[in-house]
């Protein structure tokens, strides 16, 4: 039992990473219909640039927001640099570039702060909590998350902007036409995806070490969140998120076979489940379009 | 001096021109129809003169050229543009919808008045606040973009079909508010319509178009009232 209860809470406080990329994910996808492959690495390069921050004196809490704002101006660039040009592209134009995106940040990680292992910091300590139950930086990190996500829910339900994104990705049209800057709510909300991934990677970080590749499998995970929970609901994406980290848990200690090797499959068995018996997802509307 | 001109308008999907070069004005205060057969091109003067698709030629709105601006800009500059379908924000409640009208201003205040303003035009989206504007029947939503609209403070309404797929009593509900905005605020409207009577109940200008021309233009009373017009080009 005891067992059960620590493996849901470790599940959950894993679970809050993947339901940040999953957000993340979503609100890109919304904005312009496709699934950004390059959303691990942006994190993780943010990631990079905190252990940067923090190696050169910055003390963590300031090397964290200052990554957050950094890694919000990239996350706009980059959207108005190689995105907006490509706005009527097919999609295999943005397939290329997301791919393209992926590699120079990866390589780029690589090649200025080279692909040894390090260790990333963690404010929260890591004593064990609540009589071994959870790690302080277990606890720390979803506090964390939990409070994002409370942020975001409230500017996206509570703001002029947010009431305006919101606009921009249900019906750009219609938007347009009551005079919302469409152009900007997207590289907004490419900003404030790639800072959502920034606190991610920041965050996952102290438990799976700093590398060029950390966030591949978070990434994974991410997507089978947001599928589960249904790709045009980000709602349903942390919920999917949370999910998925517990049952990757869940069953990587009690289905016998499956153990620590196989968890990651878990994440892909979820995604091909789901498309294959609800492809709209838990949360997410089914589109119909009139021909 | 009118509101809105265009000369020599043409505009295209693509490579094909759906629009061939229509001259017309539009008078500041009145209202403007534009009748014609389907696919006769009046949603594509709408969608040309806000800049939704590619267009060639002039449009002159409240004194500067506007032909080249992006669509939001003419928003900003006064176009409220009521769309086919309606543009409805289904999943947001009624009360987001018409708040997303007036997101392009600042005046808080002026934002509260018109929000009352407009429920008293219609009353039945102040029962609706709250609900999902996509759960309303048709007419209700087509209140609604028009609610949504005039929370633009526009100084031209565009209209497009606003009595399409409305029973009878409901576009007769919908004309009497119109008739309201024009007479007590004086709000100049471009109206799109196959429903020709009601259009023309309304106007005070009109135009005919055909095939992406204009064909006839004149004063909306004089049009309803010639036998040949309406046998030829109005079917009724």
């Amino acid at each position: 039992m005891e067992l059960l209860v620590s493996q849901i809470i470790a599940g959950l406080s894993t679970g809050g990473i993947y339901a940040c990329m999953a957000l993340a994910i979503v609100m890109i996808y919304q904005a312009i219909d496709h699934l950004n492959f390059a959303q691990g690495e942006m994190a993780m390069f943010s990631t990079f640039i905190a252990w940067q921050l923090i190696q050169w004196g910055a003390p963590y809490w300031l090397a964290f927001f200052l990554t957050i704002a950094i890694s919000f101006v990239a996350g706009v660039a980059i959207e108005r640099i190689v995105f907006k040009p490509l706005k009527n592209a097919p999609v295999l134009s943005h397939i290329v570039v997301f791919i393209a995106l992926f590699a120079i940040l990866n390589s780029g990680a690589g090649f200025i702060w080279d692909y040894q292992i390090k260790s990333f910091p963690t404010p929260f300590g890591s004593a064990p909590l609540l009589g071994n139950l959870i790690s302080s930086h277990d606890a720390g990190m979803v506090s964390v998350t939990i409070i994002l996500l409370l942020l975001l829910f409230v500017f996206f339900r509570y703001t002029r902007v947010g009431l305006a994104m919101r606009a921009t990705a249900a019906n750009p049209e219609s938007a347009r036409l009551v005079g919302i800057k469409v152009g900007w709510m997207i590289a907004l909300g490419w900003g404030m995806a790639a800072a959502i991934g920034a606190v991610a990677g920041m965050m996952i970080a102290p438990v799976v070490f700093l590398e060029p590749n950390m966030m591949l499998s978070i990434l994974l995970y991410g997507f089978a969140g947001a599928v589960v929970g249904g790709l045009t609901s980000p709602f349903g994406a942390v919920i999917g998120g949370f999910a998925v980290g517990v049952i990757e848990n869940l069953a990587g200690t009690f289905v016998p076979g499956v153990g620590r090797e196989l968890k990651l499959t878990i994440a892909l068995a979820l995604i091909v489940a789901v498309l294959t018996f609800r492809p709209s997802g838990l949360f997410g509307r089914v589109i119909v379009t009139r021909v | 001096m009118s509101l809105l001109s265009a000369r020599k308008l043409c505009a295209y999907y693509g490579a094909t021109r759906v629009l061939h070069g229509l001259d017309f004005d539009i008078v500041e205060g009145g209202v403007t129809t534009f009748l014609g057969a389907n696919g006769a091109g009046k949603t594509s003067t709408l969608r040309a003169l806000s800049g939704m698709i590619a267009t060639t030629g002039e449009i002159t709105f409240a004194g500067q050229s506007v032909a080249g601006r992006s669509t939001e800009d003419r928003a900003r500059l006064g176009i409220a543009h009521v769309p086919e379908g309606r543009g409805t924000f289904s999943r947001m409640t009624i009360e987001e919808n018409l708040a997303l009208g007036a997101m392009a201003r600042r005046d808080h205040a002026g934002i509260a008045a018109d929000i009352e303003r407009v429920y008293g035009y219609f009353p039945r989206l102040r029962e609706r606040a709250r609900q999902q504007a996509g759960t309303m029947s048709g007419g209700e939503q087509q209140m609604l973009a028009i609610g949504r609209a005039l929370m633009m403070r526009p100084k031209l309404m565009l209209l497009d079909e606003p009595s399409f797929g409305l029973a009878p009593l409901l576009v007769d509900e919908v004309y009497a508010i119109l008739r309201k905005l024009k007479e007590d605020e004086g709000v100049s409207m471009l109206l799109v319509e196959q429903n020709a009577a009601a259009a023309l109940a309304l106007a005070d200008q009109a135009y005919l178009i055909e095939t992406g021309e204009i064909v006839m233009s004149g004063r909306a009373q004089e049009i309803g009232r010639d036998e040949n017009i309406r046998r030829a080009y109005l079917g009724y």
